[in-house]
């Protein structure tokens, strides 16, 4: 079947199975490989993604569903060249170390910031608490999500698109 | 002797500093994965690419009766379907282990585990491979299952392994260490004796990205191209080289970015096999990723140990000796890969932390009709089992004798003065000083403090529990002359390049699952020769590029490859100073190392750079006599020890007296591992164990029914902590360097893995005193915190 999408402001049309999963079609079909796959249940999160403007899992989500609506991806964050200020804070804070969830994480804590700009850290966790980190513990996740919030991308002195060394 | 540091702001963010050489540096590989251009294994997309997917078995134990793969074979976008009979025609239905037994690639006679891989399909795309899964038929005869460790030995017990000849039994290997005379003698002239039966549950790694490869056999040159999950690319080559049958050099395996070990990426498992035979028999590259359920059930677990701790102490509380008897379950095939000389891995540390005038371990190891696997989720090789032990038991202890847990373990320890310090079990630890940790940790918690609250809250029936560990770890392995895996040396290489620009390439035999190599690796560099971190390129994960190590596991990198790194860096540096001497016009002996150049000692204004010298080392002047050209060296580095880091640990939980829920409040957690390189990177590693052994303490458990069926075989069933389970982590350290290490470094990976469970656990139970309550069993779920409150708590497995 024939599938037409928006995927970070880029309109898509692919034919598919049906059957075909929106992580799937993203990675395979569109080669957009930022957004990772880690388990079957819904549990992990790593596959997170925006479906008009709200996280949703992306492995529990047909492609099809997808059409017609706007998908938002880790390779949509980054502004030109400047980074969304959860990249920016991830990297600050040590948010994360192997990367694979990094992708889903920065997704919903961006999708947190749009909602609630200066959230606590219990509501942090509670926003991320869909996903699972097993390298970083979570603290410095919650610190990389503070540092963003500290540091808007619409304040006087954007946020670098910066560089680790 | 060791140092105490202030507290640093776990806040803190300074982003101005960007040392060169050892401090806080952000790291050099965060720009890619925080843009989603990490480049994992199922990021690969070749041309001509197939998908492989594995049949598993269903039940735990049966006879494979026939197998009909008409039907997948006849499935249109199939392009091969392969058996063990197959493979067995080929001389390839089995492999090596890592611990010299062998482990079926496909089943031919029998399968021995759930999950176990029965066939394979090749097909175009990767739910067509799955599609035609279900086409495959295969009738299986089913025996009985062995289960229960406890009876794998009984003399009516189903025989697993009868494809080992002359096998009669389930006994896979004994192992001792310690005086069991001088050790029993002891224990009869004690005061107090202690016994605990205390069981480390099997549990599962279970890094986010599964395992998996695509592998590339280029017909024309003979060469097979291995992209795979791998923390040791080096030693995985030679397996597959002597399996296969292919030349070593022409198989390159590589190790991209990988999404996270814990010892799960050490094993080779059948997956990797399979899609190489695939490849070479098609001609094409194939691709295997396995899905969640099948990493869990199929893939190298952890722990599993049931253990009998005993210990024996005057009545003032000093320890005189610990004795233990274990049962090691260690699956259908011994997939353990820890050193040879070392089955039970490095468990003989259980004398912990503890100057002891003696010990004795006894160990059985079975087969079981589960999984195999053993040293895996950040173990240190069994040490999480060893510390396990030894701490609970202490504290059964401190139990027995009214006595604070932290009292008793400070009157104990192996005093500044004894290091090195040979244990009962014949382990050198390197160096310690473990009260000024103690005291930092307890501090740090507020520990009078503590039990004041406790003591208010018992009266009005709250259950607050204290819990404290101390540990002693042994990473590093380690001497050739003791170690190797498979006959291979666990020595490793390094090799380093500096271009006439003066950017540096550095390669090392380690492989990054996450721990920031690129940055830790270019800061030692760095610190050697004063090249900024950011000049200097760090090769990892690829046995075309790099010299030959055995890879990154039992927080082995920096105690080894740091080494290797930190040393051809110096090796580099001497040269250097040649060439200085030339460049100045004045002997070696008067030149003098300021970081980043050589000067004339007395005249510091005659001095060369780094830069300087590499231009010069590749430059058309002349060289002093006997110097060639180029500035680069490489080196393998073989420890002379282990390193053995140690850390204080104290947990705050709160118990729901209604639901006998478990909160950990607050953990407090104080880590020495010697020199610290990068603060932030050490940090991290520490909260991730942390969190590990909160899943472990009270989460984690991979269990079967009495037939067999996994019961854990997805992250529905299998729960790992989010957010809301853990709390905000308070760490602190002192610094003991290592003397034995070229910049003084010990591991660091695994120390909070081993650590934390028994902080936790010695917290609940703490916390159920008032029920009587002196041992319970991880994980300490809600019902089994709650059974044990009613005085029924049963072991888990």
């Amino acid at each position: 079947m024939q599938v037409s999408m928006t995927v970070n402001g880029e309109e898509v049309t692919r034919d598919v199975e049906p059957r075909m999963l929106l992580v799937h079609f993203l990675r395979d079909e569109l080669g957009m490989t930022g957004t990772h796959w880690g388990c079957d249940t819904s549990n992990c999160g790593t596959c997170a993604v925006w479906l008009d403007g709200e996280p949703v899992k992306s492995c529990t989500v047909l492609a099809a569903m997808a059409g017609g609506h706007a998908v938002r991806t880790v390779e949509g964050l980054e502004q030109g060249d400047v980074l969304d200020p959860v990249q920016e804070g991830f990297m600050q804070c040590h948010g994360l170390q192997c990367g694979f969830c990094t992708p889903g994480m920065l997704m919903t804590a961006r999708a947190l910031l749009d909602r609630e700009p200066d959230p606590s850290e219990d509501t942090i966790r509670e926003a991320i608490s869909g996903q699972i980190c097993r390298c970083t513990g979570y603290s410095t996740i919650v610190r990389s999500v503070r540092w963003a919030a500290e540091h808007p991308a619409d304040a006087e002195e954007p946020a670098p698109a910066g560089s680790a060394s | 002797m060791s140092t105490v540091e202030a507290r640093p702001d776990p806040e803190r963010v300074d982003n101005d500093q960007k040392p060169v050489g050892h401090g806080r540096m952000l790291r050099k590989e965060d720009p890619r994965f925080i843009r989603g251009r990490g480049r994992y294994v199922d990021d690969l997309q070749l041309n001509g690419m197939l998908h492989l997917a594995i049949l598993r078995s269903p039940v735990a134990h049966a006879r494979i009766v026939s197998i009909d793969a008409s039907a997948a074979q006849a499935h249109p976008k199939v392009k091969a379907v392969i058996t063990g009979a197959d493979l067995a025609a080929q001389g390839l239905a089995w492999m090596p282990t890592l611990s010299n037994d062998v482990q079926a690639v496909l089943a031919t006679d029998k399968v021995r585990f759930q999950g176990q891989e029965v066939a394979f399909v090749v097909a175009e795309d990767r739910y067509s491979a799955r599609d035609a899964l279900e086409l495959i038929d295969v009738e299986y005869d089913i025996l009985p299952a062995v289960m229960d460790v406890r009876k794998a030995l009984a003399p009516d017990a189903p025989l697993i392994r009868d494809d080992l000849d002359g096998k009669k039994d389930n006994h896979c290997f004994d192992w001792e260490t310690g005086d069991e005379a001088a050790t029993d003698a002891v224990f009869a002239d004690a005061d107090v004796v202690v016994s605990e039966d205390i069981v480390y549950p099997r549990v599962h790694p279970a890094p986010m990205e599964t395992c998996g490869c695509v592998a590339d056999y280029e017909r024309i040159e003979g060469k097979l191209t291995l992209w795979t999950t791998s923390q040791a690319p080096h030693a995985h080559r030679t397996v597959y080289a002597l399996v296969s049958g292919l030349p070593e050099h022409k198989i390159r395996v590589i190790a991209p970015d990988i999404g996270g070990g814990f010892g799960n990426k050490v094993p080779i498992y059948p997956g990797y096999v399979c899609a190489i035979v695939a490849s070479l028999v098609i001609g094409k590259p194939v691709k295997w990723m396995e899905d969640r359920s099948e990493n869990l059930v199929s893939t190298g677990f952890a722990r599993d140990y049931i253990m009998r701790g005993e210990i024996a102490a005057t009545k003032e509380g000093k320890i005189l000796a610990i004795r233990t008897n274990v049962i090691a379950d260690h699956g259908a095939f011994n997939g353990t890969a820890a050193p040879v000389k070392y089955p039970a891995g490095f468990f003989g540390v259980f004398t912990g932390s503890y100057d002891l005038q003696a010990a004795h371990a006894k160990m059985t190891a079975v087969y079981t009709n589960k999984a195999p696997g053993g040293v895996a989720y950040a173990c240190s090789f069994r040490i999480t089992e060893a510390v396990y032990l030894v701490e609970r038991i202490v504290d059964c202890l401190a139990y027995q004798l009214e006595m604070d847990p932290a009292e008793l373990r400070l009157k104990n320890f192996i005093q500044p003065d004894q290091f090195p310090y040979t244990s009962k079990t014949g382990w050198v630890y390197d160096s310690g000083d473990y009260e000024p940790a103690m005291r930092l940790a307890l501090d740090m918690a507020g520990y009078d403090e503590l039990r004041r609250e406790q003591a208010e809250k018992r009266e009005r029936g709250e259950l607050m529990g204290i819990g404290i560990a101390f540990f002693t770890e042994a990473v590093g392995a380690g001497p050739r002359k003791d170690m190797d895996i498979l006959g291979l040396g666990m020595a490793d290489g390094s090799e380093l390049r500096v271009h006439p620009t003066g950017k540096a390439v550095l390669r090392v035999s380690c492989m990054s699952q996450g721990q920031g190599h690129e940055t830790t690796y270019a800061q030692i560099v760095a610190e050697e020769i004063g090249i900024p971190p950011a000049d200097i390129q760090v090769v990892n994960g690829d046995t075309d590029q790099t010299p030959f190590g055995l890879g990154t596991y039992g927080s082995r990198s920096t105690p080894v490859s740091g080494a290797a790194a930190a040393l051809v860096a110096r090796k580099v540096r001497d040269k250097a100073q040649i060439i200085a001497s030339g460049m100045l016009e004045v002997s070696v002996a008067d030149l003098e190392w300021e970081k980043g150049s050589f000067q004339v000692k007395g005249d510091p204004t005659r001095s060369v750079t780094i830069q300087d010298i590499a231009m010069r080392a590749h430059g058309a002047g002349d060289l002093p006599e006997g110097v060639e050209g180029a500035l680069e060296a490489q080196i393998c580095y073989n420890p002379s020890n282990l390193t053995y880091p140690f850390g204080a640990y104290i947990c705050v939980v709160d118990i729901d007296p209604g639901t006998a829920e478990v909160k950990v409040r607050r953990f407090v957690a104080v880590d020495d591992c010697g020199t610290r390189i990068n603060p932030m990177i050490i940090e991290g590693q520490i909260h991730g164990g942390l969190t590990d052994g909160v899943g472990m303490a009270l989460m984690e458990m991979i269990s079967f029914d009495e037939e067999g069926n996994c019961l854990s075989g997805s992250f529905m069933d299998y729960l790992i902590p989010t957010a809301l389970e853990v709390p905000r982590w308070e760490t602190g350290h002192t610094v003991t360097p290592s003397p034995h290490h070229p910049i003084g470094a010990k591991g660091v990976g695994e120390s909070a893995t081993v650590g934390s469970p028994p902080a936790i656990v010695n917290a609940v139970v703490d916390a159920l005193k008032p029920f009587g309550v002196r041992h319970a069993d991880m994980p300490l779920t809600p019902s089994r915190v709650w059974d044990a409150m009613q005085g029924r708590a049963v072991p888990p497995i």
